[in-house]
Protein backbone atom coordinates (compact mmCIF):
# COMPACT_ATOMS: atom_id res chain seq x y z
CA UNK A 1 0.00 0.00 0.00
CA UNK A 2 3.20 2.25 -0.04
CA UNK A 3 3.18 5.19 -2.33
CA UNK A 4 5.17 4.68 -5.17
CA UNK A 5 7.25 8.01 -4.24
CA UNK A 6 7.30 6.43 -0.77
CA UNK A 7 8.77 3.13 -2.58
CA UNK A 8 11.46 5.34 -4.59
CA UNK A 9 12.78 7.24 -1.56
CA UNK A 10 12.68 3.98 0.31
CA UNK A 11 15.31 3.82 2.86
CA UNK A 12 17.19 7.13 1.84
CA UNK A 13 20.53 7.65 0.24
CA UNK A 14 23.33 5.49 1.72
CA UNK A 15 25.63 8.58 1.25
CA UNK A 16 27.90 6.21 0.10
CA UNK A 17 29.75 4.88 -2.68
CA UNK A 18 32.08 7.47 -4.06
CA UNK A 19 34.71 6.28 -2.21
CA UNK A 20 34.18 2.61 -4.30
CA UNK A 21 33.74 4.55 -7.26
CA UNK A 22 36.93 6.20 -6.90
CA UNK A 23 38.98 3.40 -5.70
CA UNK A 24 37.70 1.43 -8.72
CA UNK A 25 39.26 3.92 -10.97
CA UNK A 26 42.56 4.74 -9.06
CA UNK A 27 43.14 0.60 -8.71
CA UNK A 28 42.24 0.26 -12.78
CA UNK A 29 45.32 2.59 -13.29
CA UNK A 30 47.67 1.04 -10.88
CA UNK A 31 46.57 -2.10 -12.17
CA UNK A 32 47.81 -1.64 -15.36
CA UNK A 33 51.67 -0.67 -15.50
CA UNK A 34 52.23 -3.29 -12.43
CA UNK A 35 50.01 -6.14 -14.59
CA UNK A 36 52.69 -5.00 -17.77
CA UNK A 37 55.61 -5.52 -15.19
CA UNK A 38 54.08 -8.46 -14.22
CA UNK A 39 53.68 -10.33 -17.57
CA UNK A 40 57.06 -9.32 -18.20
CA UNK A 41 58.46 -10.46 -15.58
CA UNK A 42 56.53 -14.34 -15.86
CA UNK A 43 58.24 -14.07 -19.71
CA UNK A 44 61.63 -13.11 -18.09
CA UNK A 45 61.05 -16.74 -16.35
CA UNK A 46 60.13 -18.96 -18.75
CA UNK A 47 62.52 -21.95 -18.77
CA UNK A 48 64.71 -20.23 -15.80
CA UNK A 49 65.98 -22.60 -12.96
CA UNK A 50 64.08 -22.44 -9.32
CA UNK A 51 67.20 -20.89 -8.21
CA UNK A 52 67.06 -18.16 -10.47
CA UNK A 53 63.61 -17.61 -10.45
CA UNK A 54 63.53 -17.41 -6.65
CA UNK A 55 66.77 -14.89 -7.01
CA UNK A 56 64.48 -12.46 -9.40
CA UNK A 57 61.66 -12.69 -7.54
CA UNK A 58 63.04 -11.92 -4.01
CA UNK A 59 64.75 -8.80 -5.34
CA UNK A 60 63.36 -5.73 -4.17
CA UNK A 61 62.82 -4.07 -7.47
CA UNK A 62 60.62 -7.04 -8.77
CA UNK A 63 59.09 -7.91 -5.11
CA UNK A 64 57.78 -4.54 -4.28
CA UNK A 65 55.86 -4.09 -7.30
CA UNK A 66 54.59 -7.60 -7.19
CA UNK A 67 53.34 -6.65 -3.73
CA UNK A 68 51.70 -3.32 -5.11
CA UNK A 69 49.99 -5.37 -7.80
CA UNK A 70 48.44 -7.89 -5.21
CA UNK A 71 47.00 -5.51 -3.31
CA UNK A 72 46.11 -3.37 -5.53
CA UNK A 73 44.37 -6.01 -7.65
CA UNK A 74 42.86 -7.73 -4.53
CA UNK A 75 40.94 -4.38 -3.71
CA UNK A 76 39.61 -3.93 -7.55
CA UNK A 77 38.84 -7.37 -7.89
CA UNK A 78 36.96 -7.04 -4.48
CA UNK A 79 34.93 -4.17 -5.74
CA UNK A 80 34.01 -5.69 -9.00
CA UNK A 81 32.84 -8.79 -7.72
CA UNK A 82 30.62 -6.38 -4.95
CA UNK A 83 29.03 -4.75 -7.69
CA UNK A 84 28.50 -7.71 -10.04
CA UNK A 85 26.75 -9.74 -6.49
CA UNK A 86 24.59 -6.56 -5.87
CA UNK A 87 23.76 -6.43 -9.43
CA UNK A 88 22.53 -9.62 -9.72
CA UNK A 89 21.70 -11.77 -6.09
CA UNK A 90 18.63 -9.68 -4.90
CA UNK A 91 17.57 -11.77 -2.06
CA UNK A 92 18.88 -10.05 1.32
CA UNK A 93 20.33 -13.45 2.66
CA UNK A 94 22.27 -14.45 0.01
CA UNK A 95 23.60 -11.42 -0.82
CA UNK A 96 24.94 -10.66 2.85
CA UNK A 97 26.81 -14.30 2.72
CA UNK A 98 27.84 -13.60 -0.98
CA UNK A 99 29.48 -10.43 0.02
CA UNK A 100 31.04 -11.44 3.09
CA UNK A 101 32.49 -14.67 1.13
CA UNK A 102 33.64 -12.37 -1.82
CA UNK A 103 35.52 -10.28 1.27
CA UNK A 104 36.75 -13.34 3.21
CA UNK A 105 38.27 -14.51 -0.78
CA UNK A 106 40.04 -11.99 -1.46
CA UNK A 107 41.75 -10.58 2.04
CA UNK A 108 42.57 -14.50 1.99
CA UNK A 109 44.21 -14.62 -1.89
CA UNK A 110 45.89 -11.42 -1.81
CA UNK A 111 47.19 -12.70 2.01
CA UNK A 112 48.23 -15.66 0.24
CA UNK A 113 50.20 -14.22 -2.66
CA UNK A 114 51.64 -11.85 0.01
CA UNK A 115 52.91 -14.36 2.10
CA UNK A 116 54.96 -16.72 -0.52
CA UNK A 117 56.25 -13.46 -2.00
CA UNK A 118 57.44 -12.24 1.30
CA UNK A 119 58.50 -16.15 1.82
CA UNK A 120 60.68 -16.42 -1.00
CA UNK A 121 62.29 -12.85 -0.46
CA UNK A 122 63.19 -13.36 2.88
CA UNK A 123 64.22 -17.18 1.97
CA UNK A 124 62.21 -18.47 5.69
CA UNK B 1 18.71 -13.73 -8.14
CA UNK B 2 18.32 -12.04 -11.42
CA UNK B 3 15.48 -14.09 -13.22
CA UNK B 4 16.47 -14.56 -17.12
CA UNK B 5 13.47 -16.11 -18.81
CA UNK B 6 10.03 -15.09 -18.44
CA UNK B 7 7.45 -16.70 -16.43
CA UNK B 8 5.23 -19.21 -18.18
CA UNK B 9 2.31 -16.65 -18.10
CA UNK B 10 3.93 -14.31 -19.87
CA UNK B 11 5.73 -16.53 -22.49
CA UNK B 12 4.81 -14.77 -26.27
CA UNK B 13 2.59 -16.94 -27.89
CA UNK B 14 2.02 -16.74 -31.96
CA UNK B 15 -1.07 -14.55 -32.36
CA UNK B 16 -3.69 -13.95 -35.11
CA UNK B 17 -3.21 -13.08 -38.48
CA UNK B 18 -5.66 -10.41 -39.43
CA UNK B 19 -6.50 -9.93 -43.14
CA UNK B 20 -4.64 -8.78 -45.55
CA UNK B 21 -5.65 -5.78 -47.74
CA UNK B 22 -6.20 -6.27 -51.61
CA UNK B 23 -3.76 -2.68 -51.98
CA UNK B 24 -0.66 -4.00 -53.42
CA UNK B 25 1.68 -1.42 -50.90
CA UNK B 26 1.49 -3.21 -47.65
CA UNK B 27 3.61 -3.32 -44.83
CA UNK B 28 3.48 -6.46 -42.29
CA UNK B 29 3.30 -5.31 -38.80
CA UNK B 30 4.04 -8.00 -35.94
CA UNK B 31 2.56 -6.69 -33.04
CA UNK B 32 2.27 -7.59 -28.78
CA UNK B 33 -1.02 -7.86 -27.70
CA UNK B 34 -2.04 -8.83 -24.28
CA UNK B 35 -5.64 -8.41 -22.50
CA UNK B 36 -5.37 -8.40 -18.85
CA UNK B 37 -8.90 -9.60 -18.60
CA UNK B 38 -9.07 -12.98 -21.08
CA UNK B 39 -6.30 -14.50 -18.88
CA UNK B 40 -4.30 -15.88 -21.80
CA UNK B 41 -0.49 -15.84 -22.55
CA UNK B 42 0.62 -12.50 -24.99
CA UNK B 43 0.66 -13.20 -28.31
CA UNK B 44 2.16 -11.84 -31.20
CA UNK B 45 -0.64 -10.27 -33.94
CA UNK B 46 0.18 -9.82 -37.43
CA UNK B 47 -1.29 -7.39 -39.66
CA UNK B 48 -1.14 -5.82 -43.17
CA UNK B 49 -0.85 -1.86 -43.56
CA UNK B 50 -2.13 -0.59 -46.68
CA UNK B 51 0.49 1.99 -47.31
CA UNK B 52 -1.45 4.09 -49.64
CA UNK B 53 -3.88 4.78 -46.98
CA UNK B 54 -1.56 6.34 -43.88
CA UNK B 55 1.14 8.21 -43.46
CA UNK B 56 4.99 6.87 -43.80
CA UNK B 57 5.69 6.72 -39.41
CA UNK B 58 4.96 3.97 -37.55
CA UNK B 59 2.51 5.28 -35.16
CA UNK B 60 0.64 6.32 -38.71
CA UNK B 61 0.61 2.30 -39.40
CA UNK B 62 -0.66 1.84 -35.61
CA UNK B 63 -3.38 4.64 -35.84
CA UNK B 64 -4.67 2.86 -39.53
CA UNK B 65 -4.57 -0.64 -37.84
CA UNK B 66 -6.87 1.03 -34.68
CA UNK B 67 -9.21 2.63 -37.14
CA UNK B 68 -9.39 0.53 -39.83
CA UNK B 69 -8.57 -3.35 -38.48
CA UNK B 70 -8.72 -3.78 -34.83
CA UNK B 71 -10.19 -0.67 -32.63
CA UNK B 72 -8.82 -2.68 -29.11
CA UNK B 73 -5.81 -2.31 -29.92
CA UNK B 74 -4.46 -0.64 -27.16
CA UNK B 75 -1.12 2.38 -27.48
CA UNK B 76 -0.39 5.93 -26.00
CA UNK B 77 -0.26 8.59 -28.48
CA UNK B 78 -1.18 12.35 -28.33
CA UNK B 79 2.00 14.64 -29.94
CA UNK B 80 2.47 12.54 -32.81
CA UNK B 81 5.86 14.90 -33.68
CA UNK B 82 8.11 13.42 -31.48
CA UNK B 83 7.13 15.78 -28.01
CA UNK B 84 5.11 14.32 -25.70
CA UNK B 85 6.68 11.08 -25.15
CA UNK B 86 4.16 8.95 -25.20
CA UNK B 87 4.26 6.92 -28.00
CA UNK B 88 7.71 5.46 -26.32
CA UNK B 89 7.58 1.32 -27.82
CA UNK B 90 10.23 -1.19 -29.01
CA UNK B 91 10.20 -0.52 -32.58
CA UNK B 92 12.26 -3.43 -34.53
CA UNK B 93 14.49 -3.92 -31.34
CA UNK B 94 15.12 -0.23 -30.56
CA UNK B 95 13.32 1.28 -27.83
CA UNK B 96 11.89 4.78 -29.63
CA UNK B 97 8.87 6.65 -30.11
CA UNK B 98 6.71 5.40 -32.96
CA UNK B 99 5.49 9.00 -33.84
CA UNK B 100 9.50 9.69 -35.46
CA UNK B 101 10.78 5.99 -36.39
CA UNK B 102 9.60 5.54 -40.23
CA UNK B 103 8.10 2.34 -41.69
CA UNK B 104 10.87 2.12 -44.34
CA UNK B 105 13.39 2.62 -41.15
CA UNK B 106 12.66 -0.60 -39.85
CA UNK B 107 15.67 -3.35 -41.27
CA UNK B 108 14.01 -6.37 -40.26
CA UNK B 109 12.66 -7.24 -44.05
CA UNK B 110 10.29 -4.96 -44.04
CA UNK B 111 8.43 -6.30 -41.21
CA UNK B 112 7.64 -3.45 -38.38
CA UNK B 113 8.01 -5.44 -35.15
CA UNK B 114 6.22 -3.06 -32.38
CA UNK B 115 6.72 -4.18 -28.50
CA UNK B 116 6.26 -2.31 -25.23
CA UNK B 117 8.61 -0.95 -23.28
CA UNK B 118 11.04 -3.75 -22.25
CA UNK B 119 11.01 -4.98 -18.42
CA UNK B 120 8.22 -3.24 -17.68
CA UNK B 121 4.72 -3.98 -16.03
CA UNK B 122 2.08 -4.22 -19.09
CA UNK B 123 -1.17 -2.77 -18.95
CA UNK B 124 -2.59 -3.53 -21.72
CA UNK B 125 -0.95 -4.56 -25.79
CA UNK B 126 1.70 -1.53 -25.98
CA UNK B 127 0.86 0.15 -22.88
CA UNK B 128 3.32 -0.50 -19.91
CA UNK B 129 2.63 0.82 -16.25
CA UNK B 130 4.64 3.98 -16.03
CA UNK B 131 4.33 4.71 -12.31
CA UNK B 132 7.43 3.84 -10.44
CA UNK B 133 9.11 6.11 -13.52
CA UNK B 134 7.58 9.08 -13.04
CA UNK B 135 7.97 8.50 -9.09
CA UNK B 136 11.36 8.23 -9.20
CA UNK B 137 11.46 11.76 -11.55
CA UNK B 138 9.80 13.20 -8.90
CA UNK B 139 11.78 11.93 -6.60
CA UNK B 140 15.22 13.73 -7.84
CA UNK B 141 12.40 16.73 -6.87
CA UNK B 142 12.79 18.59 -10.37
CA UNK B 143 12.31 22.01 -9.66
CA UNK B 144 14.37 25.16 -8.91
CA UNK B 145 14.98 25.32 -5.00
CA UNK B 146 16.21 28.24 -3.76
CA UNK B 147 16.92 29.71 -0.40
CA UNK B 148 17.92 33.36 -1.08
CA UNK B 149 14.57 35.81 -1.17
CA UNK B 150 13.10 35.87 -4.95
CA UNK B 151 13.52 38.50 -7.14
CA UNK B 152 11.60 40.98 -8.25
CA UNK B 153 11.58 39.71 -11.70
CA UNK B 154 13.48 36.51 -13.16
CA UNK B 155 16.12 34.68 -11.41
CA UNK B 156 19.18 35.74 -13.71
CA UNK B 157 21.57 33.37 -15.39
CA UNK B 158 24.07 33.99 -17.91
CA UNK B 159 24.13 32.47 -21.58
CA UNK B 160 27.13 30.62 -20.83
CA UNK B 161 25.39 29.19 -17.60
CA UNK B 162 22.16 28.61 -19.78
CA UNK B 163 24.20 26.82 -22.57
CA UNK B 164 25.07 24.26 -20.02
CA UNK B 165 21.25 23.11 -19.67
CA UNK B 166 21.53 22.47 -23.37
CA UNK B 167 21.14 18.58 -24.20
CA UNK B 168 19.36 17.94 -20.43
CA UNK B 169 16.55 20.12 -20.77
CA UNK B 170 15.10 18.72 -24.21
CA UNK B 171 14.51 15.22 -22.32
CA UNK B 172 10.59 14.07 -23.22
CA UNK B 173 10.56 11.69 -19.91
CA UNK B 174 9.41 9.02 -22.57
CA UNK B 175 11.42 6.00 -20.88
CA UNK B 176 12.98 5.09 -23.88
CA UNK B 177 16.60 5.35 -22.01
CA UNK B 178 15.66 3.94 -18.36
CA UNK B 179 13.61 0.89 -20.21
CA UNK B 180 16.65 -0.17 -22.35
CA UNK B 181 19.02 0.27 -19.59
CA UNK B 182 20.24 -3.42 -18.16
CA UNK B 183 20.82 -2.30 -14.92
CA UNK B 184 17.79 -0.50 -14.84
CA UNK B 185 15.92 -3.64 -15.35
CA UNK B 186 17.93 -5.72 -12.89
CA UNK B 187 17.49 -3.11 -10.27
CA UNK B 188 14.63 -1.16 -11.43
CA UNK B 189 13.28 -0.91 -7.52
CA UNK B 190 16.46 0.66 -6.12
CA UNK B 191 18.29 2.64 -9.49
CA UNK B 192 17.20 5.68 -10.55
CA UNK B 193 17.72 5.43 -13.75
CA UNK B 194 19.18 7.34 -17.26
CA UNK B 195 16.11 9.70 -17.24
CA UNK B 196 15.65 10.24 -13.43
CA UNK B 197 19.03 10.72 -13.22
CA UNK B 198 19.91 13.04 -16.80
CA UNK B 199 16.95 15.26 -15.05
CA UNK B 200 18.64 15.27 -11.76
CA UNK B 201 21.84 16.71 -13.45
CA UNK B 202 19.81 19.29 -15.22
CA UNK B 203 19.19 20.71 -11.56
CA UNK B 204 22.45 20.16 -10.37
CA UNK B 205 24.20 21.86 -13.10
CA UNK B 206 21.68 24.76 -13.29
CA UNK B 207 23.31 27.80 -11.99
CA UNK B 208 20.28 29.21 -10.12
CA UNK B 209 19.95 26.11 -7.79
CA UNK B 210 21.08 26.54 -4.18
CA UNK B 211 20.23 23.58 -3.00
CA UNK B 212 23.58 21.30 -5.14
CA UNK B 213 24.77 19.75 -2.52
CA UNK B 214 21.75 18.81 -0.89
CA UNK B 215 20.70 16.86 -4.48
CA UNK B 216 23.99 15.71 -4.69
CA UNK B 217 23.63 13.85 -1.04
CA UNK B 218 20.32 12.21 -1.87
CA UNK B 219 21.89 10.55 -4.74
CA UNK B 220 25.28 9.32 -3.30
CA UNK B 221 24.08 6.11 -2.96
CA UNK B 222 25.31 2.72 -4.40
CA UNK B 223 22.34 1.71 -6.19
CA UNK B 224 20.51 4.83 -6.60
CA UNK B 225 23.15 6.14 -8.70
CA UNK B 226 26.44 3.58 -9.17
CA UNK B 227 23.92 0.94 -10.84
CA UNK B 228 24.99 2.93 -13.84
CA UNK B 229 27.69 0.79 -15.51
CA UNK B 230 28.28 2.97 -18.64
CA UNK B 231 26.18 0.42 -20.57
CA UNK B 232 25.18 3.16 -22.91
CA UNK B 233 22.29 2.18 -24.23
CA UNK B 234 20.10 4.89 -22.73
CA UNK B 235 22.39 7.39 -25.25
CA UNK B 236 22.22 4.92 -28.37
CA UNK B 237 18.10 4.44 -27.48
CA UNK B 238 17.09 8.02 -26.97
CA UNK B 239 15.07 9.49 -29.58
CA UNK B 240 15.97 12.89 -29.11
CA UNK B 241 19.83 12.62 -29.27
CA UNK B 242 20.31 12.99 -25.56
CA UNK B 243 23.32 11.64 -23.87
CA UNK B 244 22.05 10.42 -20.73
CA UNK B 245 25.09 7.82 -19.61
CA UNK B 246 27.07 11.62 -19.85
CA UNK B 247 25.10 13.55 -17.53
CA UNK B 248 25.57 10.04 -14.90
CA UNK B 249 29.32 10.68 -15.29
CA UNK B 250 29.17 14.12 -14.70
CA UNK B 251 27.25 13.71 -11.65
CA UNK B 252 29.74 10.84 -10.39
CA UNK B 253 32.39 13.76 -11.22
CA UNK B 254 30.85 15.93 -9.02
CA UNK B 255 30.59 13.44 -6.13
CA UNK B 256 34.19 12.98 -6.70
CA UNK B 257 35.14 17.01 -6.83
CA UNK B 258 33.32 17.31 -3.72
CA UNK B 259 35.61 14.69 -1.66
CA UNK B 260 38.91 16.34 -2.98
Amino acid sequence: MRTPLGQVRGMGAAKAGTEHFWTQRMTAVSNLPLTIFFVGIVATLAGSSHASATALLGAPWVAIPLLLLILSVAVHMRIGMQVIIEDYVHGEVPKMLALMANTFFCIAVGLACAFALLKISFGV
Amino acid sequence: MVQLTLPKNSRVTEGKTWPKPSAGNVTPFKVYRWNPDDGQNPRVDTFYVDRDDCGPMVLDGLNWIKSKVDSTLAYRRSCREGICGSCAMNIDGVNTLACTKGMDDCASGGTVKIYPLPHMPVIKDLVPDLTQFYAQHASIEPWLKTDTRAPGAEWKQSREDREKLDGLYECILCACCSTSCPSYWWNGDRYLGPAALLQAYRWLIDSRDERTGERLDDLEDPFKLYRCHTIMNCANACPKGLNPAKAIAEIKSMMVQRKF
